[in-house]
Parts: C-alpha cells; sequence; structure tokens
C-alpha cells in the first residue's frame, strides 16, 4: 500500500511521517510518536479513551485516519499542562478524586480542556452532557464532575484576576 | 542546629496520613499526565504483533485449516493452529475450574468468537489482513444456547471431549453436557419446613449474563530470551503471581525463569483474572520466533471470548411463618458456564460463594444445588466486581424477600427488620455453614430508613398511584430496597486454594536508613489505589509518613508470592499482611530502641511514630531515629538493617454489608427509569481512606446501574453475540448516571489486624438488587412479581404493556 505523506503538529511540535493512508490517527500518535497518554478503549468511538483536540476540537483519534490530521494542529494529555505546572483540570482531578484505574483520564480531561473553553462556566448538568463521549468504568462519573465544575470556578478566578 | 519546637501529637498523626485519612491519591499524577504504563503502552525492540482468526459459528467441525495465503503476506511471521501447538500439549489449557479449554480449536468450536488460528506479523495492521486470509473450513453442527435444552435427552453432544466420563473435576456428570452439582445444606429439613410452612413463596430469578469489560481490554507482550532462558511476560493479570506458576506448569521452563509483570491495569473487575489462549500464543510465539510478541484483544474479542459473568438461573422457594419469620430457604441453580467450565473461584467452590443466599437474615434452615451446564456460549464466568458469585446470590436473596412480602401482603423493610441477623448473634453460623464475622443491621437499615424518609416515600408513591389510576400522571415511584451481606477475603489457606495455591496474600517491607521505605505486596492494583491505602495502613503501623513509603506490586521477580487483587480480597488479606509486616517491624525497632535508651524492651511504649520511655515522655527515639541505627550501629543480638515479611493466611472471610435505597421514576409509556435519588449505607468495617471508599462506591454502583438496567451479553438462537460492542452493550455516561448519597457505618472485623473488611464490590453486589428492587416496586400495586434484568426501556414498557397499564 503506497504510503502518504504527512505533517502534523503534536503539542507545539512539527512531525513529517509517512503513513498508509487506512493508519488510524491514535496509532500515528502512539506508536509512531510514542506519545501513550491517549488509550485505544474501543475502536468504535463510543469510549472516548483516545480523545485528543484537533484544530481546536476533541475528535476520537481511533475513528479518524492519520491523512485526515494533515495539516493539523493536535494537542494530547501529553501537551496540557506539565510536570510542576499541572492545568487546573489536573489538580482537579486529584484533588476531587475524579479517577482510578487511570485508562480514560487522558482522554477525559483532553475532553474537559476543550469542553471548559466550549463553556467557561457549566451547570451540573452541562458537564454531564458535554461528557457524555467519554466513557468512564471506575469512578460511576460524580467525582468527574466534581472536578471539572471545580477546575471551571478555578480557571474563572484566574481569569478574573487577570483581567 | 536549633532544636526545632517540638509538633503536637495530633500534628504527628496527621503527617503520618494513616489510616482514617482521605489521603490523596500518589497514582494520579502519572495517570493524569498520560504517564500511566498500561500493557499496550509497551514497545520492546524487534517486537511482533499477533492476532486471532476466530470462529463465526457457535457450534461447528473444523475440517481444515489452509494459512498458505495468510503466510504468504509479506511481514506474517508465522500462523498457529491446534496442530502446531499439539507437540508443546499447549493446543489446550487446564481451566481454574478443573477442567481444560481449547487454546486454539481442536478438532471443532464450541462458542463463537473461539480461537482457531493465531497470526503473528511485524505489524498490527499486517496481522490482521493476514488473518483475514487464513481459509478455515467450518461444517456447522447444532447450536445450544439454552442451558435447560442443553440437559434434554436428545441434546447434541458438545463437549466430545469428555465423551463417556461420568465423572468430573466436582463429582458426577449425569448427562453429556452436565458439567457437576454441588449442594449446601440440608436438603431433606428444608423441604420437610416449606413443604408443612404456613406460607411459601416461589419464584425463578435470572441474573443475565453480562461482561466486566474493563476499559483497557486484555492483553500482554511475552517475551522470551533466548540467552539467558529467561520468559518475560507483560500482562493484564489480576493475579500475576499465579500467572507465572501457570506459565511453569504448562511451559516446563522452571519458575525462576518466568517474570510476570502487571503493569498499570486500566481496570479488571474480574475480567483479568483468568488465563486466556491470547496469552499462551502470544508466550509461544515468543519461544518460536525469538522475538517479543505483543497481543491486545480488540472490544468485540473482549466482550464475545473473554471471561463472561453471572448466567444463573435461581428457581427459589421461602417459607414463612404468616407473620413474616423466615423459617427456610431452598434454590435450585441451572448454571450456564458456556462451552468450557473456566470459572474463576476458589477449587472446592464450583459455585462460588453462592450459599451465603441467606443474607443478612436468620434462617433457620436452608439447601441450595447448582447444576453447572456446557452450551455454545463463551467460557468464563468469572466474579465481575463479585466475591465469586455473591453478585448472584445477593440478588437472589434480595428478590425472594420482596416476593415474599408480597405474598404476605407485608411492607419489604419490615419484612427484612424482623427477620434480620441481630447484633448479639455475632459471630452468626448460618444454615449453609458460614461464620460472620460482624454486624449490626438493624443500626444500619434504621438509618438508611431515616435518611431517605421512607414513610414519607410510601406515602408519595401511595399518592402517586392514586394520580395514576385517576389518568393525572403516567409515571409510577418505585422504592428499592436492598439490605446485602458480602462474603470476601478469600480465603483461609484450609479450603480456598487456586490451582492448588492457598489463597494467603503477602507483604514485604524494607526500611531505609533514612527513614523512607519500599513495601511490596503479592496483589496489583486495577484502580483501587493500593499505592495510597497501603502506605496508610503501613504509617499508621509503623510512624513513618505514608508520602515516605512506596508501594509496588505487581513484579514476580520483585514482589513476594500472593494470589492477587479480586473478590475483594486485596484488603482483608493483603491489608492484613502489610499490618502483620509492620508490626514485625516495630517488633524489632522496639529492641532497637530499648538499646539506644538503655532501657529494658518492656520500658517502652509505642506513641504514633516513636518509642517512648514509660514515664519520661521527653525520652524516645523516632521510627527514623530508629531506622537510622538500625543500619549504622553495631547492636547486640540484633542483626543489622530494618526489614519484615508477612505470609498470611486469614482465619476466616469478612461480611461487609450495606443498606441502599433506590428511589426511581418509572414512565410506563417509554419504559424510561430515571434514578431520582440513591442512598448507599456501607459497613466496611475500619475505613482505610474514605475518599477512596467513596469512590469505589460511586463505581460499583454505577456497574450495577448498568448490568439491571441495560447490560447483556445476549445471543441468538444461533449463537450469535448480539451485544458485542460498545454500541449495543451498555456502558452507562455521566448523562445517564445519577448522584449518589453515601454513609457508612463502621463495625470492624473482629478478626482483621486493623479490623478492615474490604468495599470494592459492595455496590455491585447491593446496587443491582437495590435498582432492580425498584422497577418491580414500581409496579408492586398493579400485581407485578418478578420480571427478568436487564430492565432497559422496551422491557420496561413490556411490563407495563402485559399488566395492562397501556390501556
Amino acid at each position: 500500500m503506497s504510503k502518504m505523506h504527512l505533517k502534523l503538529t503534536v503539542n507545539g511540535e512539527a512531525h513529517e511521517l509517512l503513513a498508509e493512508p487506512r493508519e488510524l490517527l491514535i496509532h500515528v500518535i502512539r506508536e509512531r510518536l510514542n506519545l501513550t497518554g491517549p488509550h485505544i478503549g474501543c475502536e468504535t468511538s463510543h469510549c472516548g479513551a483516545c480523545t485528543v483536540d484537533m484544530n481546536g476540537r476533541s475528535v476520537k483519534s481511533c475513528t479518524v485516519f492519520a491523512a485526515q490530521a494533515n495539516g493539523a494542529e493536535i494537542t494530547t494529555i501529553e501537551g496540557i499542562g506539565a510536570p510542576g505546572a499541572l492545568h487546573p483540570l489536573q489538580e482537579a482531578f486529584r484533588e476531587h478524586h475524579g479517577l482510578q484505574c487511570g485508562f480514560c483520564t487522558p482522554g477525559m480531561i483532553t475532553r474537559a480542556y476543550r469542553f471548559l473553553q466550549e463553556n467557561p462556566s457549566p451547570s451540573e448538568a452541562e458537564v454531564r452532557m458535554g461528557m457524555a463521549g467519554n466513557l468512564c468504568r471506575c469512578t460511576g462519573y460524580q467525582n468527574i464532575v466534581k472536578a471539572i465544575l471545580s477546575a471551571a470556578a478555578e480557571m474563572n478566578t484566574v481569569k478574573e484576576a487577570a483581567e | 542546629m536549633n532544636e526545632l519546637a517540638p509538633i503536637s501529637r495530633e500534628q504527628r498523626v496527621e503527617n503520618l496520613k494513616g489510616l482514617g485519612c482521605s489521603r490523596k491519591r500518589v497514582e494520579d499524577v502519572r495517570f493524569t499526565q498520560g504517564r500511566g504504563n498500561y500493557v499496550d503502552d509497551l514497545k520492546l525492540p524487534g517486537m511482533l504483533y499477533g492476532d486471532f482468526v476466530r470462529s463465526p459459528y457457535a457450534h461447528a467441525r473444523v475440517k481444515s485449516v489452509d494459512k498458505s495465503a495468510a503466510l504468504a503476506v509479506p511481514g506474517v511471521v508465522a500462523v498457529l493452529t491446534a496442530e502446531d501447538l499439539a507437540p508443546l500439549n499447549l493446543h489446550w489449557m487446564p481451566t481454574l475450574a478443573g477442567d481444560k479449554q481449547m487454546v486454539l480449536a481442536d478438532g471443532k468450536v464450541l462458542f463463537q468468537g473461539q480461537e482457531v488460528a493465531f497470526v503473528v506479523a511485524n505489524d498490527r495492521y499486517v496481522a490482521a489482513d493476514a488473518a483475514e486470509l487464513v481459509v478455515i473450513d467450518y461444517e456447522e453442527l447444532p447450536v445450544v444456547v439454552d442451558p435447560f435444552k442443553a440437559l434434554e435427552p436428545g441434546a447434541p453432544v458438545l463437549r466430545e471431549d469428555l465423551d463417556g466420563q461420568t465423572t468430573g473435576a466436582h463429582g458426577d456428570r449425569r448427562h453429556h453436557n452436565h458439567i457437576f452439582l454441588w449442594e449446601a445444606g440440608d436438603k431433606a429439613a428444608t423441604d420437610e419446613v416449606i413443604s408443612s410452612a404456613e406460607v411459601v413463596a416461589e419464584e425463578m430469578v435470572y441474573y443475565h449474563r453480562t461482561h466486566p469489560c474493563p476499559l483497557e481490554t486484555c492483553g500482554c507482550v511475552a517475551s522470551m530470551d533466548a540467552v539467558n532462558g529467561k520468559l518475560t511476560v507483560h500482562g493484564t493479570f489480576q493475579a500475576p503471581h499465579v500467572v507465572r506458576t501457570v506459565a511453569s506448569l504448562l511451559s516446563g521452563i522452571e519458575e525462576h525463569k518466568i517474570r510476570v509483570v502487571s503493569p498499570d491495569i486500566g481496570g479488571g473487575f474480574g475480567n483479568k483474572v483468568g488465563v486466556y489462549p491470547g496469552y499462551v500464543c502470544a508466550i509461544v510465539a515468543s519461544i518460536v520466533t525469538g522475538k517479543p510478541v505483543k497481543w491486545i484483544e480488540d472490544r468485540m474479542e473482549n466482550l464475545t471470548a473473554t471471561a463472561f459473568a453471572r448466567d444463573y438461573w435461581m428457581k427459589g422457594r421461602i417459607a414463612a411463618t404468616k407473620d413474616g419469620r423466615i423459617t427456610a430457604l431452598s434454590c435450585h441453580v441451572t448454571a450456564d458456564h458456556g462451552a468450557f467450565d473456566a470459572c474463576a473461584d476458589p477449587t472446592k467452590f464450583p459455585a462460588g460463594f453462592f450459599s451465603i443466599m441467606t443474607g443478612s437474615y436468620d434462617i433457620p434452615v436452608a439447601h441450595v444445588g447448582v447444576d453447572g451446564v456446557y452450551t455454545n456460549k463463551a467460557p468464563g464466568g468469572v466474579a465481575y466486581r463479585c466475591s465469586f458469585r455473591v453478585t448472584e446470590a445477593a440478588y437472589f436473596i434480595e428478590r425472594m424477600i420482596e416476593v415474599l412480602a408480597i405474598e404476605l401482603g407485608m411492607d419489604a423493610a419490615e419484612l427484612r427488620r424482623i427477620n434480620f441477623i441481630r447484633k448479639e448473634q455475632f459471630p452468626y453460623q448460618s444454615a449453609l455453614g458460614w461464620e460472620y464475622d460482624s454486624g449490626d443491621y438493624h443500626t444500619a437499615w434504621d438509618k438508611a430508613l431515616t435518611a431517605i424518609d421512607y414513610q414519607g416515600l410510601r406515602r408519595e408513591q401511595a399518592d402517586r398511584v392514586e394520580a395514576f389510576r385517576r389518568g393525572e400522571t403516567r409515571k409510577l415511584l418505585g422504592i428499592g430496597l436492598t439490605h446485602f451481606t458480602e462474603i470476601v477475603g478469600a480465603g483461609p489457606v484450609k479450603n480456598c486454594d487456586i490451582l492448588g495455591m492457598g489463597m494467603f496474600d503477602s507483604c514485604e517491607i524494607r526500611i531505609h536508613p533514612t527513614g523512607s521505605a519500599v513495601a511490596r505486596l503479592g496483589t496489583i492494583s486495577q484502580g483501587q489505589g493500593h499505592a495510597t491505602t497501603f502506605a496508610q495502613i503501613l504509617a499508621s503501623e509503623i510512624g513513618l509518613p505514608a508520602d515516605s513509603i512506596t508501594v509496588e506490586e505487581g513484579d514476580t521477580d520483585t514482589a513476594p508470592y500472593g494470589l492477587g487483587t479480586y473478590g475483594s480480597r486485596s484488603t482483608p488479606v493483603a491489608g492484613a499482611a502489610t499490618a502483620m509486616a509492620g508490626r514485625k517491624i516495630r517488633a524489632k525497632a522496639q529492641m532497637i530502641a530499648a538499646y539506644l535508651l538503655e532501657v529494658h524492651d518492656g520500658d517502652l511504649e509505642w506513641d504514633v511514630d516513636r518509642f517512648v520511655v514509660k514515664g519520661a515522655p521527653e525520652r524516645f527515639k523516632t521510627m527514623k531515629d530508629i531506622a537510622y541505627a538500625s543500619y549504622n550501629q553495631a547492636i547486640p543480638g540484633v542483626e543489622p538493617g530494618l526489614e519484615a515479611v508477612s505470609y498470611y493466611d486469614p482465619p476466616n472471610m469478612t461480611y461487609p454489608f450495606g443498606a441502599y435505597i433506590c428511589v426511581m421514576e418509572v414512565d410506563v409509556d417509554t419504559g424510561v427509569c430515571d434514578v431520582r435519588q440513591f442512598y448507599a449505607l456501607d459497613d466496611c468495617g475500619t475505613r482505610i481512606n474514605p475518599m477512596v471508599i467513596e469512590g469505589q462506591v460511586h463505581g460499583g454502583l454505577t456497574e450495577a446501574l448498568a448490568i439491571a438496567m441495560g447490560q447483556e451479553i445476549a445471543y441468538d438462537e444461533i449463537g450469535n453475540v448480539k451485544t458485542a460492542t460498545l454500541m449495543d452493550f451498555f456502558l452507562p455516561t455521566a448523562w445517564e448516571t445519577p448522584h449518589y448519597t453515601t454513609d457508612f457505618t463502621e463495625t470492624p472485623s473482629p478478626h482483621h489486624p486493623i479490623g478492615a473488611k474490604g468495599v470494592g464490590e459492595s455496590p455491585n453486589v447491593g446496587g443491582v438488587p437495590a435498582f432492580s428492587n425498584a422497577v418491580h416496586d414500581a409496579f408492586r400495586a398493579f400485581g407485578l412479581r418478578q420480571s427478568h434484568m436487564p430492565h432497559d426501556h422496551w422491557r420496561v414498557w413490556k411490563i407495563a404493556h402485559d399488566l395492562g397499564l397501556h390501556g
């Protein structure tokens, strides 16, 4: 199968690679770029463990061809916060026990990261609906919702203080 | 250096972050940054990928396998079939339940999705391509998916390999598709009480087939190092040490030449207890090719081939006096085990701990018989967030109580109350042979009923029924009650083993010179937060801060042998081992402190983080001081260093319990059920980390919601799995999941070193009957007695329809 020449920017870093047209974005991210934060949970776009941010939208990278991401700006969990300077969502998930096995967490936080840009001051119901594309088998969501609401409040406070 | 001001005792306790503290999890720093290390993240040089060719048929003869086209694909290294494994005697493998199971189809297939060939290639896409090109000629055979039909005289013979064998691992087989009959209790006495009872309720209660479905599927990377002859297997193993032993027994490789590693595990819930063909094939492929081989299930494979749970048809009879005193309980189970008996139970318990079915009630006499049956379904029968069939037992008794309440015309809460085992009866001997360690059911029950204003809810429900009859509403109100008793912490070595390995567990502690420590355990966390909570147990025992204690699990080269994490056994067994090992450390520390303080051992007392000379509180040595001294002082009669190990054989199981109440709005016309309120009171004995307990309860309740309200592994009549993707297999999202209110009472276990009982499974055990009882209760006024789960919208609509509520 002839390969395609692709250029992607992932977490601010430019990459060029050759990929088969059928190659999935999640495989390129995990296996070629060695960013193993996003996970594979279902391969049918139901679970959201593979969620990454692509050109300002949440996508499930298990059902996006790498070819569709040509030229795209992608952010994975590895690009959200850094050791010693965690994103408020990462802090809040820990503070509110919003994770257990951790397998859904990268996708969950990556989705929440975009969701709070779409809706910076959501209600609980809006969080639940906005996060409904990401499944968690461990937490029952209650503490995830709590963490996202808390991070939203924290981010809004910081924003207001800056303004 | 200036002396720091002495800190208060309270501050010293707080600094430890020990028992009872909602310590934030140490695991989360990695996980929130995407730095977990799950098996599919592992990439070894030269690694190959394995993929299965699976049977599309539920029952068929395999007439031929042609792998030539697959082998011709560039990048394909090998295609393994049963024929290739037979010379190694690995085409079949033993199951945990005393049966055997095909690794790759040997002459026939017995369930849809069964492994037929294993393709190994240098890339996962190539392996998948080549799997498509393996040509298999099947001859279809009659399919049996109904366990009752499987036992009919003319039913097709499923297990030809057992032809003529009238005895199995658990006694007589009375039919070619029969596996075992297992019984407990006094049948004659039970039948006698029932036949002369004032009131008898009889019902068939079905707990449908479902699947643990952790978000991470099963997988492994097997790597045989031909140079030093060592096999390393990284994988999703809830019991890594047992996997090492099994791998050694099957392969003939000596156990010290095998290293099994469970890295981070993305949820287990029982799915990752068993040994699956994928593991065996990856190991063989690595030995054959000399390269590391990775095998990772996809979701469809996970749901169709590895580890179903439940599938129990429970025919019950419960007898009582007219005023509601239960006098006897009987149950016969037809247990659908699928094509191979691969249930994950302690060896001597082919129906697990189902005989806990008398639940929270003082029932004088009882009997249970379980018939295991082969069908053309996937093997498994794992304990999905459950201690070996406790979920089935709890569902059974909590449904039978409701049915009895209907029969008696009694309030179901009151019926429970008058039959509870009383506080003063503990330790309580159940009619089916268990010794319940401790409990205070009445206190928990009253607290729960008060918290939700039970009487007020019943009034509201009655008003709703009247309003419905007047045509003013189309929604009914259900109040789902449950009081469950668990049996966890398997278990005493005298009667609990897995493949001959006693179900003890272990902890090994090494204190470093500067006063930090590493503790290694025989268990393995799959999200339970062991690295956080076991350090808390230890902090309270040895007086070093939890933040200074690293907990490691899952690497058989470094961790002491243990039986792993499932059945809520980590806290009851490994948690006890941790406390006991900590006490050994403290005993040695006391000798060292006595030497340093120049007093007799007996003149010292332990105070939070130090030994203090009795009556002279200014004279003390902290554990940190003692740790340093143990490495740098020659102390007469005391070996250098500060280490301890404990292998803990629990004297009994632990019996957590709880009271759950679900308030549900049921739409008669759409079948949609909305949980308005869910109150969960858990008593898991001593509470180690309330935050983690609450998280476990939230998660377990959500799994229970899924099971009760929609999740199932369903088959059509020719054995096709109808729920093989997450499109059809219900996992609730944040939107469907209700808000939970948690509460607790605390009744310590008298035999556990710190009184802890375990909690991980309670919310699943108690949650399923609470949700299901709520659905039933909504329709009680209209004559509903029993309706099978899952209560999805269609089935609930059908209940309403059959009761004539659609006009």
